[in-house]
């Protein structure tokens, strides 16, 4: 298959999301917002696609890596002086050390990479239900102690003071990183081999691939792109534990799964859609106007919205809107007419 | 954390018993996911919705003027209808999809029921008003024992012994256990697939309506996240005890419900916010240590290919 004709697979993803930043640039300051949430959130349904989309194995403790990073990068950039009200039981070191915005982000990726891998190394072996109900007690632990422990983080009280650095552009390029290397995985041998695992884990393991390492491997790199999403996410709005928990592990999961948890296309289509639709709904608690009528609906609509398309999507379409392909352009007519030719001269 | 574990509080009666009633209530709430686990191979996320709805019912109940009994069956109606109402609309249709699929599904049921919940009766928790009366303590041998609790206990021990007898004792049991060994073969033998189902939804749906009245009266207050937290223990005590056998999984819900009432009796004060922590932790090891299920014999179940 010829590199012309694969392009599509990673230009399409990155131009939907070019095209939805410019959007969010041509509209009000007000709406701008909604654009780089939904980005962010593209972010990281991107890093929950490349373990669940590439594995076929279902984790629930995706949220806590972006969770992981969110901390990271929060406490580490909290100005000195705001930090003994901002972080009233820390650690010494967290207190006194500070990092820029970049570097934050970066070191949000090794976290959550590392945590990621940590977690992995045993929880890898389980398959099914076993490993599903694993990752949703990592997510369970990690909320209980991001939520309490105040040597770590602001504890109960959520973030404040965070430099709010995740305006459209940090968001874009952030987003367009996680496409990058979402793709480079998948055309790997790594990718290549966990995604054999996932069409048929025996024969995969009689052609000689560890279905361990080779999950272990997508984990730590889903893990260290939702610590980097987690980043940007802290840099966006003041987060607290409980954001990071039950609510965003179902609407991350609801968009990959809508959008077709097979292929990066699918990832990035499903959030935007479902995040199109989710945010019209929450902006339409405050009234909207749809081609000057007037539309407004109460708390909460956006959520059964959400609940109801989810259901129906996977009675009706199970492998999402896209069916869990990639768009990539026709094969050519001539390289089969070259190839009659060969065969005849022969 | 490890210096907190070392100075644990003495166990007293009233945690054991505490322990034990809800120990019970997982228990049901065990049988109850375990059942339609068997026969439809579905992880019903949204069984702790079922409970919310049946909390809410007695919330509603009491504030009304109901009478308790009246409660009770409004509660129960309440929740056998949405049982079936959740299996003929979603579970239904995604009978032949994977595991995973239908996991996910169940998973945005309970979101939608959630959030239905939140915009219908606010966000605003209720209480079930006369029935907390059960929370008066008795006097039993001069310790002092929440009435409910010991209902908890009795209820629960009874609903399992009827429900031993049903699926032992009735060619109904018999079909249903053969449908959670192997649903095409007993299919081929002459089993109804939509009875079976039928009847496992059923009485999944009124072990959850007995489950919320007890769940209702130890914790009245009921939100919209009722139940939620309590469904994700005992799904994962279900699969740490072994999901594809009635009794482990019983027991499996059982044990992570005692556990949790001991723990967090035992836990120094400064310590208990982490109670979910402990727990979830065992159940990571338990379920590295024997993948299969604490409580099954042999390899469990051969993955086929």
């Amino acid at each position: 298959m010829s590199v012309a004709r694969r392009l599509p697979e990673v230009l399409v993803p990155a131009l939907l999301v070019v095209a939805t930043a410019l959007l969010g640039l041509a509209v009000s300051n007000y709406l701008e917002g909604y654009f780089v949430n939904t980005l962010v959130k593209v972010a990281i349904v991107v890093g929950l696609y490349v373990f669940i989309g590439n594995s076929g194995v279902l984790s629930f403790g995706q949220i806590s890596f972006v969770a992981v990073g969110a901390w990271t990068a929060g406490v580490l950039t909290v100005p000195r002086a705001d930090k003994p009200i901002a972080f009233p039981g820390i650690a010494h070191f967290l207190a006194t050390t500070n990092v820029g915005n970049s570097a934050s982000l970066a070191l949000a990726a090794v976290v959550g990479g590392v945590f990621a891998f940590a977690v992995g190394l045993p929880l890898m072996r389980l398959s099914g239900l076993a490993a599903g109900i694993a990752t949703f007690a990592v997510l369970e632990i990690t909320n209980n102690v991001l939520g309490y422990e105040g040597l770590i983080g602001p504890a109960l009280n959520g973030f404040s003071s965070v430099p709010p650095t995740t305006g459209i552009w940090q968001a874009t390029i952030g987003c367009l990183i996680c496409i990058a290397v979402a793709y480079a995985y998948q055309r790997t041998r790594f990718g290549r081999m966990l995604r054999a695992t996932r069409e048929d884990p025996a024969a995969a393991a009689a052609a000689g691939i560890s279905i361990h390492r080779q999950r272990l491997v997508a984990f730590t790199l889903a893990g260290a792109l939702a610590g980097f999403a987690g980043g940007l996410y802290v840099h966006l709005q003041p987060l607290a534990a409980n954001d990071l928990f039950l609510d965003l592990t179902f609407i991350t999961l609801a968009m990959l799964v809508v959008g077709g948890s097979g292929s990066l296309l699918g990832a990035v289509v499903g959030a935007l859609a479902v995040n199109g639709i989710y945010t019209f709904f929450t902006a339409a608690v405050n009234t909207v106007d749809v081609f000057g009528w007037h539309l407004h609906v109460r708390a909460g609509t956006a959520e059964i919205v959400l609940g109801v398309l989810m259901v129906l999507v996977l009675i009706l379409r199970p492998s999402g809107l896209t069916g869990g392909r990639e768009l990539s352009l026709p094969r050519r007519r001539r390289a089969l007419a070259d190839l009659e030719k060969a065969r005849a001269t022969t | 954390m490890i210096l907190g574990i070392l100075s644990l509080q003495p166990l007293t009666w009233p945690t054991v018993a505490t322990a034990l009633a809800l120990g019970g209530v997982y228990a049901l709430m065990a049988v109850g996911i375990g059942l339609v686990f068997g026969v439809l191979r579905l992880v019903n996320f949204a069984y702790g919705q079922l409970i919310m709805a049946g909390g809410y019912a007695l919330a509603y109940g009491s504030l009304w003027n109901f009478a308790t009994w009246q409660s009770i069956l409004l509660c129960f109606g309440v929740v056998l209808v949405l049982t079936v109402l959740m299996d003929r609309l979603v579970f239904r249709p995604l009978r032949t999809s994977s595991p995973t699929v239908m996991l996910v599904a169940t998973f945005a049921v309970a979101f939608l029921l959630q959030n239905i919940a939140l915009l219908k009766f606010g966000p605003l928790s209720k209480n079930v008003g006369s029935l907390a009366q059960l929370n008066a303590p008795w006097d039993i041998f001069g310790v002092q024992i929440k009435e409910i609790a010991v209902l908890a206990v009795v209820t629960a021990l009874g609903c399992l012994f009827i429900l031993q007898l049903l699926l032992t004792r009735t060619p109904l049991g018999l079909h249903m256990r053969a449908a959670a060994m192997d649903f095409r073969t007993a299919r081929l033998l002459g089993v109804r697939a939509n009875r079976v189902i039928g009847a496992a939804v059923i009485i999944s749906g009124l072990l959850a309506a007995t489950s919320a009245v007890f769940l209702s009266v130890q914790e009245n207050s009921i939100s919209s996240t009722f139940g939620l937290q309590d469904t994700i223990i005992v799904l994962a005590g279900v699969v740490v005890g072994g999901m594809n056998r009635p009794i482990p999984a019983t027991l499996g819900g059982f044990s992570i419900g005692f556990a949790t009432g001991i723990l967090g009796g035992v836990l120094p004060a400064d310590k208990t916010q982490y109670l979910t922590s402990f727990i979830f932790a065992a159940v990571i090891v338990v379920l590295l240590v024997r993948p299969n299920g604490l409580f099954t014999r042999g390899g469990g179940a051969v993955e086929r290919v």
